[in-house]
């Protein structure tokens, strides 16, 4: 059940680590059995867990804001009612997370005021402007792309209301990655400044999009206790390899040049690609990329500005409740 | 400031005519009526259901896992509410 009022903390203390029950915790996920909210689960899992969900949660609704960008100004009806629905996704993918998210006991208000505050991270790709249409196909198909990559393998994560959720959300998915190539492979069939302009948003954004699915294996922080927790299937470089072995023909087909010159296939049909500028990176989730400021400045002004409409809503339902209250003892 | 936290819902849907309703998730909204309007919106954007239910997550009430060994025990042992716990020689056929 996906609900606050069931994971009341009241009477129980998580901290305690009690550890003939890690050890009956562990024998769970080992026995491939998902854990559920009211289920016993160590402090760390469940701090983990908020952590990464809530900051999937964010990256959704940050990443409606480079998409947003170009709905009006999206060159047919056809192409605008598209990127509509998908920016209108993402934020039903944002609402599944944090409900995912809050069953582990954090509100989603209170998670919403640390990423307000600067003080919750969201995925770094979405720091990266959108400068031309052409970036719209590319988020498509590669941003969305790479997300499929790292989701897919999350449907099966030990958490159920996270692996319910991702399944909800991959379902969504490939409508926008197959919107996004759509959108390139009109462009890469039009004219040459038409092509000219695709090449150049693939050449923006591939290296970031790479340094979308986290540090190499040797220096991820994160890896190795999500790992024996089955909460990631597969590790951030051999989920990289993947995405870059599937995308490489699909750039082919489109007649595009992937910007890294040193890349070759290699014996096992996988493709090398040259080293990723993981201090890009660093930069970026530094809050130092050419949108951060931005991003938040928007969030914390829609958030704002919506303020009034929460608070009537609340006013409204509190009014209701008291009439009805009123007419039951008349 | 904080922001103050919206009333948790807790959302069913009836995929086809005959099927039961199933729980799907839960979203945040201050009365019934927007529930209702959010759990369209979030939850049926591509022809998910014919009918929805909203219930505030307060109002369920839900049997604790950690006793779920004593709850469902008297299940367990009644081996003779099984349609196999009963022989039926094979010339009677199909039953």
């Amino acid at each position: 059940m996906y609900t606050q009022a069931l994971n009341s903390s009241e009477g129980e203390d998580r901290n305690i680590e009690d550890a003939a029950r890690a050890a009956q915790f562990q024998s769970r996920i080992d026995a491939d059995e998902r854990i559920e909210p009211n289920d016993w689960m160590p402090a760390a899992y469940r701090k983990t867990l908020t952590r990464q969900i809530s900051q999937h949660a964010h990256s959704e609704i940050v990443g409606m804001l480079p998409e947003g960008n170009w709905i009006t100004r999206a060159p047919s009806l056809r192409r605008k009612a598209a990127l509509l629905a998908k920016v209108q996704d993402e934020c039903g993918h944002g609402l599944y997370l944090y409900a995912a998210a809050e069953t582990l006991g954090s509100s989603r208000e209170e998670l919403v005021d640390l990423m307000l505050a600067g003080k919750a991270k969201y995925s770094s790709i979405f720091n990266y402007p959108t400068l031309t249409w052409a970036e719209i196909g590319t988020i498509g198909w590669l941003v969305d792309g790479a997300a499929i990559m790292n989701q897919i393998p999350l449907c099966r994560c030990s958490y159920g209301p996270y692996a319910r959720a991702m399944i909800r959300v991959c379902k969504e998915e490939s409508f926008h990655q197959r919107q996004g190539f759509e959108i390139m492979l009109t462009l890469c069939r039009g004219t040459e400044e038409q092509k000219a302009m695709a090449q150049d948003a693939l050449n923006r954004w591939w290296w970031p999009v790479l340094m979308m699915f986290g540090p190499p294996d040797q220096v991820s922080q994160h890896s190795d206790t999500s790992t024996k927790w089955k909460i990631k299937r597969f590790s951030n470089d051999e989920l990289r390899q993947k995405f870059v072995d599937a995308t490489v023909p699909q750039a082919q087909f489109l007649g595009l040049t992937i910007p890294d010159p040193g890349m070759k296939q290699n014996a096992n049909g996988n493709w090398e690609y040259s080293a990723i500028d993981w201090e890009e990176f660093k930069q970026v989730l530094a809050g130092n990329g050419p949108c951060n400021r931005d991003r938040l400045a928007a969030r914390r002004k829609a958030h704002e500005d919506g303020a009034w409409v929460r608070e009537a809503a609340m006013a409204y339902a509190e009014k209701r409740r008291q009439r009805s209250a009123l007419q039951a003892a008349e | 400031m904080a922001t103050p936290n919206i009333p948790l819902w807790e959302v069913f849907i009836r995929s086809r005519n005959g099927l039961a309703h199933k729980h799907v998730g839960s979203l945040h909204a201050t009365d019934a009526t927007l529930a209702l309007q959010a759990a369209r919106d979030i939850y049926t954007r591509r022809g998910e259901g014919l009918s929805i239910w909203v219930v505030p997550s307060s109002a369920i009430t839900a049997s604790d896992p950690s006793e779920k060994g004593m709850m469902f025990e008297p299940a367990e042992s009644k081996i003779y509410r099984h349609p196999t716990f009963y022989d039926v020689p094979e010339e009677v056929g199909h039953m």
